[in-house]
């Protein structure tokens, strides 16, 4: 192992490309946790519709993406529904896939926060003329937001982070992606790799200073 | 007018409200006075269709409550209801707590809204208060938050459960000066409370309640100076 001759120049003149990588790898995080949010807040509202089915529907959901691998969810988005008939590009199902596993986990979180959410504070709503829908948009919704927020960053540094998973269904323009076909070619594999792990740690110290940023902002009281 | 035809009201086998028969007219003050568990709180929430009836009738303005055609949230503008817990609304401002409902409900315009907020909150002697989260203000000043809160959607009338009872002594003053100062402005109003002097003060008519059955119902003078009902008599021995 110590026959091995650092050439850090050489993966170093490959910074630019593994930096568009990680544009792609943001992208994918970033445009997953917002679908994310949304779906896992859809999922919510089924979840307290007390409707069976749509609280099926949710429920299903969140089991799956909680207790298989996150891996087999990606592979199902594109190998799976490939069978079925539709062909995902591996951006596309690598982003599918993601989003399933941020919704799930977002809802079950969400759903954990609702309880900390007296009835009183939607009746009060009500109380006022509000419809349900509105009580939950103007008074739940943003206290679940702030309880959640701190898993809600998690998630996005985990979105982050499973999008190295691409690989397995042929992405190959994210950061990951980008490094592995570069080892191919270089086989500066150390090196190339290290980089790689400096820059998702970068990348995920950007977000919790982000997500701090933003809390500061959002939640005064 | 607020008119309750022999209301019945139950949760599962257990029945709250056991016909209850009352009229409030407009401009009247009426203060519900009984034992915890008497059904007082429940009259206030089935009155603006917060809760379902079982049998009877209650109409406001001549509106059927409980029809299946009646539109509730349109219903509960002109019923302002006010909580023993007051519900602020920890994630906006104090004006921010007050503007809302006018804005989404009545779609008033945001300037707007925020000028009833300000003329609501001054009126309860909070005007000084805006900018502030409910988290910093005492138990007394949210409670009269949540009074503008409600009095900004213009309400006919003003339900109000205990209002007091969560409060520490000091700050219970403060709220009935507010209740007094609504009352002495024409308001339609019923005030559940545990304040004997307050209801003396301020009621035209005073009604107890004792286990879902309204037992007495007349001017304070009357209720308070010579009760009737034995259960009253009691009740009256037990606070003084
Ligand atoms: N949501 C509810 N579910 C079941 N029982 C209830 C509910 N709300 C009130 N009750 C019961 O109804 C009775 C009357 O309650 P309430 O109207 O709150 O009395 P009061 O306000 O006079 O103290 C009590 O026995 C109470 O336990
Ligand atoms: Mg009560």
């Amino acid at each position: 192992m110590f026959n091995y001759r650092f050439q850090w120049k050489q993966a170093y003149a490959k910074l630019p490309e593994m930096l568009d990588g990680a544009i792609t790898t943001m992208q994918v995080a970033i445009l997953s946790m917002v679908i994310g949010i949304l779906l896992a807040i859809l999922l919510t509202l089924f979840r307290r519709s007390g409707n069976r089915i749509l609280g099926g529907f949710a429920t299903t959901w969140v089991e799956i993406a909680r207790n298989t691998p996150a891996l087999f969810q990606i592979y199902m988005a594109h190998f799976g529904l490939a069978g079925l008939g539709l062909h995902l590009s591996p951006y596309q199902s690598l982003l599918l896939g993601i989003t399933f596993n941020n919704a799930g986990y977002l809802a079950e979180n969400f759903r954990g926060a609702l309880k900390a959410i007296p009835d009183t504070q939607p009746r009060a709503g009500r109380s006022l003329g509000m419809s349900d829908l509105q009580a939950f948009r103007f008074i739940v919704l943003p206290q679940m937001i702030r309880i959640s927020f701190p898993t809600i960053t998690n998630q996005m540094v985990w979105a982050v982070l499973m999008t190295s998973l691409g690989v397995t269904v042929g992405m190959n323009s994210d950061l990951y992606g980008v490094t592995q076909d570069l080892n191919a070619l270089t086989f500066r594999t150390f090196e190339l790799f290290a980089m790689a792990a400096v820059i998702f740690y970068v990348i995920v110290k950007i977000i919790q200073a982000g997500a701090w940023l933003i809390s500061r902002r959002l939640f005064r009281y | 007018m607020i008119e309750i035809e022999n209301v019945r009201k139950s949760f599962g086998p257990l029945e709250v409200l056991k016909g209850i028969d009352l009229t409030v007219a407009n401009g009247e003050v009426l203060t519900v006075i009984g034992g915890s568990g008497s059904g007082k709180s429940t009259l206030l929430t089935c009155i603006n269709g917060l809760e379902p009836i079982q049998a009877g009738k209650i109409t406001v303005d001549g509106t059927e409550v409980h029809a299946r055609s009646t539109d509730l949230n349109k219903l509960r503008q002109k019923i302002g209801i006010v909580f023993q817990q007051w519900n602020a609304f920890p994630h906006l401002t104090v004006q921010e707590n007050v503007m809302l409902a006018p804005r989404k409900v009545k779609g008033i315009p945001k300037a707007e809204a925020a000028e009833i907020a300000v003329k609501q909150l001054s009126h309860v002697g909070l005007g000084d208060k805006l900018d502030v989260y409910p988290s910093r203000l005492s138990g007394g000043q949210q409670q009269r938050m949540a009074i503008a809160r409600a009095l900004a959607m213009s309400p006919d009338y003003m339900l109000f459960d205990e209002v007091t009872s969560a409060l520490d002594p000091q700050l219970v003053g403060e709220v009935l000066d507010t209740l007094r100062l609504l009352a002495s402005e024409g308001m339609t109003m019923i005030c559940v409370t545990h304040e004997m002097k307050f209801a003396r003060e301020v009621s035209d008519r005073v009604a107890f309640f004792h286990q879902g059955v309204m037992a007495e119902i007349a001017p304070p003078d009357e209720l308070f100076g010579a009760p009737k009902d034995p259960n009253l008599q009691q009740f009256l021995a037990a606070t003084h």
